[in-house]
């Protein structure tokens, strides 16, 4: 994965009413880009501008296409980027039935002969749409709503999907419906997505890669899990740091109703309710539930004893009496990166360090999905 | 009678003839108003806005100027081999447009701004130039303030009687309106013709009034 065609890379600066834009990121031009961050911070500014509604000083590369670049003196208006926004209320047009919103999109792509990879009948079946047809936009649920308009915005066949916070006007109900055709919408239609939100469970559901933005600035971007374990990002330190690890069901252990799961430096065990062999997993490990010690404990109920090293001790920022550790998995020290907050006392008794190898207890294991 | 028909006749052609004029100038005028970030827009919103407040004889006056032969209406009928277009059916309509063209401009500029971004937006990113969003999105949506703009402005032109004096004079069948023959046949006495347009007038007013109310409320938006 390098170069500038499968890369999506940006930079932007300017001054808004709230705050000063500088936001420079080269994130991969596939999968889900989670942008993260408090309210007001600038997340929404930097989706539109990559939709160009907006227009701020800087650049924009999609897949070594020029969006956007003063130098050059090349800005594409909204309607030349093939971009799919989902605006955080659902805006559907009044005055358009539901069919009619749906092929707005559609019918314009197809008058500028852009090939249609994504058809109406794959969307309307993803989105568990077919009811909603022939009603007007009036009589929808605003969940219903929201779902016609992501729909209409993939079937304008884009090269990018901006959602920005589409969940976030709806009920709990509306919420998770939408969130299940979320996690599978960049595979299933080969699209890159960018997804503004600033609810980490959410991140950690969807976001293969995480953009962090504070106050008007890109802090950090990279995969989820490396942007979990920096010491120098705030997720690192925040009450409830956690890394999100990959997985696959490897062994059902039938009469235990568990599950051994494969992660990359080692194995562990889950709870095993709804799963079957081979299920790919993503899994969320709070740094609260993690705890080390120097030996293989001989008898605890915790099922996780982990190998791994230690890559880094930081303070916690948060809690002066705390440390925060993060361990690689594995006897090499090559697996995933483990965060685990425990008091400074602890750590000095332990005698942690960096290069140490220690063996990481894990309490609880959340299956994110 | 032949002559009251002639003034209906000509007062419903020429209402009819500035209101869609009147259309079709406030409409991108409108959209300015509602879509530019200059700084001098509210003069222009002031100007249009102008022939609201100003006494009808000072509009008329001006306009007369305007049209007669010294005027760039004089110029504009040497084209056509004319010398002057006061007095004349052509510049009333320009007359009537200047004079209602706050009526027109104001539905439709609040008609636009109800619509606010967000349509436009949606409509960009869904591949529509802008010229395509205007027709598509922003017409059908702000449809409400075309009818009530058009209304409006009908009446108007109808009702108007300073300015249509000034620059019309009272020739028949080529610039005398109803309201102009009304005050006529009052000041010669004819009641029954004065009784006849008047009632008429009345009639025709409360009906447009209330059938565009009616629309308006089936669409939802009245725009003003």
């Amino acid at each position: 994965m390098s170069g500038a065609r499968e890369k999506i890379e940006g930079s932007f600066r300017g001054q808004s009413d709230d705050f000063h834009l500088e936001a420079s990121f080269s994130v991969p031009a596939s999968g889900v880009t989670g942008v993260y961050g408090p309210s007001g911070c600038g997340k929404t500014t930097l989706l539109r501008c990559l939709a160009g509604l907006v227009k701020y000083q800087g650049a924009l590369n999609f897949k070594g296409e020029t969006w956007q670049d003063e130098t050059q003196r090349i800005f594409k208006k909204p309607h030349e980027r093939r971009v799919g926004y989902v605006f955080q209320e659902p805006s559907l047009f009044p005055h358009l039935s539901v069919q009619q919103n749906l092929s707005f999109g559609l019918e314009r792509a197809q008058r500028d002969t852009v090939e249609v990879r994504i058809n109406q009948d794959e969307v309307v079946q993803f989105l568990r749409a077919e009811s909603l047809l022939q009603r007007a936009p009036q009589d929808l649920s605003g969940g219903e709503r929201q779902r016609i308009a992501i729909g209409r915005a993939l079937l304008s066949q884009p090269q990018l999907l901006l959602l920005d916070e589409p969940l976030s006007a709806l009920d709990d109900y509306a919420r998770k419906e939408i969130m299940m055709c979320l996690e599978d919408i960049s595979s299933r239609f080969a699209i890159p997505v960018f997804y503004v939100s600033h609810d980490m469970r959410e991140m950690e559901r969807l976001a293969d890669t995480l953009l962090l933005m504070e106050a008007g600035k890109v802090i950090g971007f990279g995969p989820l899990a490396e942007v979990q374990a920096d010491p120098s990002l705030p997720l690192y330190h925040a009450s409830e740091s956690a890394v999100t690890i990959l997985g696959r069901v490897q062994n059902l252990d039938e009469p235990y109703h568990l599950a051994e799961v494969a992660i990359p430096g080692g194995t562990i065990t889950i709870s095993g309710q709804n799963l079957s062999t081979g299920d790919n997993l993503r899994l969320s490990i709070k740094a609260s539930d993690v705890s080390f010690v120097s030996d293989p404990a001989p008898a605890t109920s915790i099922l996780n004893c982990l190998p791994g090293r230690i890559v880094s001790v930081a303070p916690c920022q948060r809690d002066a009496g705390h440390v925060i550790v993060q361990v690689a998995l594995g006897q090499a020290g090559d697996g995933a990166r483990l965060l685990g907050c425990i008091t400074r006392k602890s750590c000095d008794r332990l005698e942690l360090q960096a290069g140490k190898p220690i063996y990481a207890q894990i309490k609880s294991i959340a299956v994110m999905r | 009678m032949e002559d009251i028909l002639t003034t209906i006749r000509l007062t419903l052609m020429l209402a009819l003839v500035s209101t869609l004029i009147l259309l079709v100038v406030s409409t991108p005028i409108a959209w300015w108003l509602v879509h530019s970030r200059a700084r001098w827009k509210e003069v222009v919103a002031a100007i249009v806005a102008l022939p609201l407040v100003l006494p009808p004889t000072v509009l008329g006056f001006y306009l007369l100027i305007a049209l007669g032969p010294q005027g760039p209406g004089g110029w504009l009928a040497g084209l056509v081999g004319g010398r002057s277009m006061a007095f004349t059916f052509e510049g009333l309509v320009m007359g009537s447009v200047i004079y209602s063209l706050p009526f027109v401009v104001q539905p439709l500029r609040n008609a636009f701004a109800a619509i606010g971004p967000r349509p436009l937006e949606v409509a960009a990113t869904l591949g529509a130039s802008p010229r395509d969003a205007f027709l598509s999105v922003a017409l059908p949506l702000a449809w409400p303030g075309f009818i009530t703009g058009a209304v409006l402005g009908f009446a108007h032109t109808l009702g108007e009687f300073g300015v249509v004096l000034m620059i019309g004079g009272n020739i028949p069948g080529e610039t005398r309106v109803i309201s102009v023959a009304i005050y006529d046949y009052v000041e010669n006495l004819q009641w029954r013709e004065a009784h006849i347009l008047t009632a008429g007038m009345l009639l025709f007013s409360f009906l447009v009034i209330f059938t565009t109310m009616k629309l308006t409320q089936k669409t939802g938006r009245a725009g003003w």
